[in-house]
């Protein structure tokens, strides 16, 4: 048996903070005994612990660290599928792959993501609307599953092969099994550059307006909305716009070497902020400065700019200090949206709970996971520094959320009470009857499944 | 990369080990080709995969377990593999029980001694003749712990130690003939050799140690300690006379 840590673990909000028995297992036999482990009462995967809440946790119980497995074993350069193992990083397969022309399908807004997390969480990015989710880029995936012999077996599965425990697993948060392996399709790119655009709105009509019009129609959008401000500059935005910036649109000495862009330079966060530092104060300061600064118009920016601004500041998640914060992710229906976007910033205005980050970006069609989380509609994130009384206000938030018939991103999330999970899930069900059948004894479980009432 | 984009013939052996992982892909980033050689064959062939995926350079899996082996077979199936350029020779197998295991303990001691001595004589005497002359280079994953005996862990001290004192005359011996012989010392790296383990601190990233390991066989050196600053702490606790060493509870 290897040999595992009892560790304090959290995820990217840190919060909450749990005891755990990880394993991190550097080989496939250890992978497998690590699974096996009987000495713990249940595991779950954890990637890069990017996710916010508390997926990637088990109170007292194992945890997987599949970072040490992370090596791309296959590429095909006309298909541009990649078989890697779960542990490989977006940040890794962009070091290798965008110097020859290939970048993931889809990318959240850290590269510092590895696969497993990306197929668990089925994670979106600013291109949701034209290209889906991560699953829409998932050829296959190999499963570690526990057996009635107390041993792990691996299975492939994949739109041909168990498609309904393939569905699952996108999005399934890690309680469909282990992802050892999968396959990936890249995608061709013209260079490492962004054709970025910036425009300012002045209020949250105008930017909604924004994405059905021209802006809507970029492979890349997104909203940034100060949500302190009030009054006449209620929802003042930053829309911001991006496509594959074409060979013959960059400057001069960079069209010779397209794949070329220069690393960004990393600083690191090197200590807990004391909570003191994020006052609603400093948080309207910096939302104002961030609304200055942006660039009105177009401009072309290395990829890694464009889509990971957040990623040469290591551990910046730390300036929330030792308490450290929620994320507020909900889609909401496109119908009645408008209002329920209004309702939810109104809410969280008038609780001063001040926010970093307030995203708003339109989705498209759902994938076929039924704990997938994107659907059609305005998505709307926000970080919340911890309080005592901010489950209350997200417990409030989640509410409006339900009335409008939307849901909350479990990736994000630490506080869903478990009596909206089935109406904001409908085909919770069909994800309950894949669990039964592939894991009926929990071997797998969470802190959120628990939370959630996953494991019932 | 630039100018140092050699092409070296490199074989590593322990080549599964997090840190060989490390030196394995900092070598493939400057265009080596590898064979990587260890117990376990399929990782081996992973870890191949991984390198020829990743940096598009020739790799090759070859199965060894130093406890069990005949090292001029080895060095025969290398040479194939590497069409007979054989550049660099890396040693990373090692193998660490709980000193309280061991003591009293023949079978451990003897897998002690094997894997992280005698196995590495044998493999470096088997490989001196068929490197690259001048320009070949022998690299030994040694250890701190062989600077000096410490109650707590001396059993796999002394097998380093062992090391050190091979390679220490074998860099003269080799002068010569223009082969290099690196001993590294790493101090604690975050790998399953130490996961886990109670009293560890400043660990180091094994790929940071891989990196620093392949610099310096760049530019040829003979000694190295890392991460660099524990060449400061080793030149302390090597000077500490032993009538006090002995009373210090390490
Ligand atoms: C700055 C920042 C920006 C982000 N932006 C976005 C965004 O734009 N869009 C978006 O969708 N998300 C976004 N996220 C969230 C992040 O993409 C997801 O939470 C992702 O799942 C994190 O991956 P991870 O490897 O860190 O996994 P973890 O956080 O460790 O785990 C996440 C889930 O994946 C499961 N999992 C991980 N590995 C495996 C495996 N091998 N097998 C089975 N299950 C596994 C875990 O059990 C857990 O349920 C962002 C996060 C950060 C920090
Ligand atoms: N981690 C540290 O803090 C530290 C500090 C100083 C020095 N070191 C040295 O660094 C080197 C690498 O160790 P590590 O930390 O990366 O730990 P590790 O993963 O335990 O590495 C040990 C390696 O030796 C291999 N090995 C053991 N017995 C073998 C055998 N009979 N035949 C072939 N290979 C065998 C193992 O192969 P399997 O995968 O098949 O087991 C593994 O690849 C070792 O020499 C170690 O002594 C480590």
């Amino acid at each position: 048996m290897p040999r595992r840590k009892h560790e304090s673990l959290a995820c990217w909000g840190n919060h909450p903070r749990y005891d755990c028995e990880s394993a991190r297992p550097e080989t496939w036999h250890a992978l497998d005994s690590s699974c096996a482990d009987s000495e713990v009462s249940s595991v779950i995967a954890r990637g890069l612990g990017r996710s916010y809440g508390d997926a990637s946790l088990n109170q007292d119980a194992g945890v997987i660290r599949t970072e040490r497995l992370d090596r791309a074993l296959r590429f095909d350069e006309d298909t541009g599928v990649l078989e890697a193992e779960a542990g490989l990083s977006l940040k890794a397969i962009n070091d290798a792959f965008l110097p020859r022309g290939f970048f993931p399908g889809v990318t959240p807004g850290s590269a510092f993501v590895t696969l497993g997390g990306a197929i668990a969480a089925d994670v979106h990015g600013k291109n949701h609307h034209t290209d889906g989710s991560f699953a829409r880029w998932t050829e296959a995936i190999e499963l570690l599953l526990p057996t009635d012999n107390g041993a792990w077996e691996a299975r492939w599965v994949s739109r041909d092969q168990d498609a309904e425990l393939f569905h699952a697993t996108l999005g399934g948060m890690g309680l469909t099994g282990v992802i050892r392996r999968c396959r990936v399709r890249l995608k061709p790119v013209p260079s490492a550059y962004i054709d970025a655009s910036y425009q300012r709105v002045a209020n949250l009509d105008e930017a909604l307006e924004g994405f059905t019009g021209a802006f809507g129609d970029r492979t890349y959008s997104v909203a940034w909305i100060d949500c302190l401000t009030r009054g006449d500059n209620a929802g003042r935005s930053v829309l911001i716009g991006g496509e594959h910036a074409p060979t013959d649109s960059l400057p001069g000495e960079l069209g010779t070497d397209p794949y070329a862009a220069p690393k960004p330079k990393r600083k690191r966060v090197p200590i807990n902020f004391p909570s003191i530092a994020l006052n609603p104060l400093s948080v309207r300061a910096f939302n104002a400065c961030y609304y200055r600064t942006s660039r009105p118009s177009g401009r072309i920016e290395p990829a890694r700019e464009f889509f990971y601004p957040l990623d040469s500041v290591l551990e910046w998640n730390r300036i929330y200090g030792k308490r450290g914060f929620q994320q507020y992710q909900v889609v909401v229906p496109f119908e009645n949206g408008a209002a329920a976007v209004r309702t939810l910033l109104d809410r969280i205005t008038r609780a001063k709970a001040a926010s970093f980050l307030a995203v708003l970006k339109a989705m498209g069609a759902s994938s076929e996971g039924p704990l997938s989380f994107p659907m059609p509609g305005w998505t709307l994130a926000l970080d919340l520094p911890h309080t005592k009384r901010l489950d209350a206000l997200l417990h409030d938030l989640d509410a409006i959320s339900v009335e409008f018939g939307g849901r909350r991103y479990l990736a994000k999330d630490a506080s869903l009470l478990p009596e909206h999970l089935p109406t904001m899930y409908p085909r919770l069900e069909e994800f309950m009857r894949v669990r039964d059948r592939v894991d009926p004894h929990r071997r797998l479980s969470s802190s959120l499944s628990r939370r959630l009432g996953l494991d019932g | 990369m630039s100018q140092e984009r050699s092409k070296h013939g490199t074989v590593i052996v322990g080549a599964t080990s997090a840190i060989a992982r490390g030196i394995a892909r900092a070598c493939a980033e400057r265009g080596d080709r590898l064979v990587l050689a260890g117990r376990d064959l399929d990782e081996c062939e992973r870890i191949a995969a991984d390198v020829r995926t990743r940096f598009g350079v020739e790799s090759f899996a070859v199965r060894l377990d130093v406890e069990d082996m005949d090292p001029s077979a080895f060095v025969q199936a290398c040479a194939e593999r590497l069409e007979g350029a054989i550049d660099r020779l890396v040693l990373s197998q090692g193998f660490m029980a709980e000193q309280s295991d061991a003591q009293g303990n023949p079978a451990l001691v003897a897998r002690t001694q094997t894997v992280n001595l005698t196995s590495v004589i044998q493999l470096c005497e088997a490989f001196v003749p068929h490197l690259r002359v001048p320009g070949g280079m022998v690299c030994v994953v040694s250890s701190v712990a062989g600077d000096r005996g410490r109650p707590s862990n001396h059993i796999y001290g002394s097998s380093k130690a062992g090391v050190n004192a091979y390679l220490e005359g074998l860099g003269p011996r080799l002068r010569e003939q223009g082969v290099g012989v690196l001993t590294v010392k790493p101090g604690f790296v975050d790998t399953a050799m130490t996961w886990g383990l109670p009293g560890m601190f400043l660990v180091a990233d094994p790929q940071d140690v891989g990196n620093s390991i392949v610099r310096a066989m760049q530019k040829r050196r003979h000694v190295i300690y890392t991460p660099f600053f524990w060449r400061g702490i080793m030149l302390i606790i090597r000077s500490i006379p032993g009538a006090i060493f002995r009373r210090l509870s390490l």
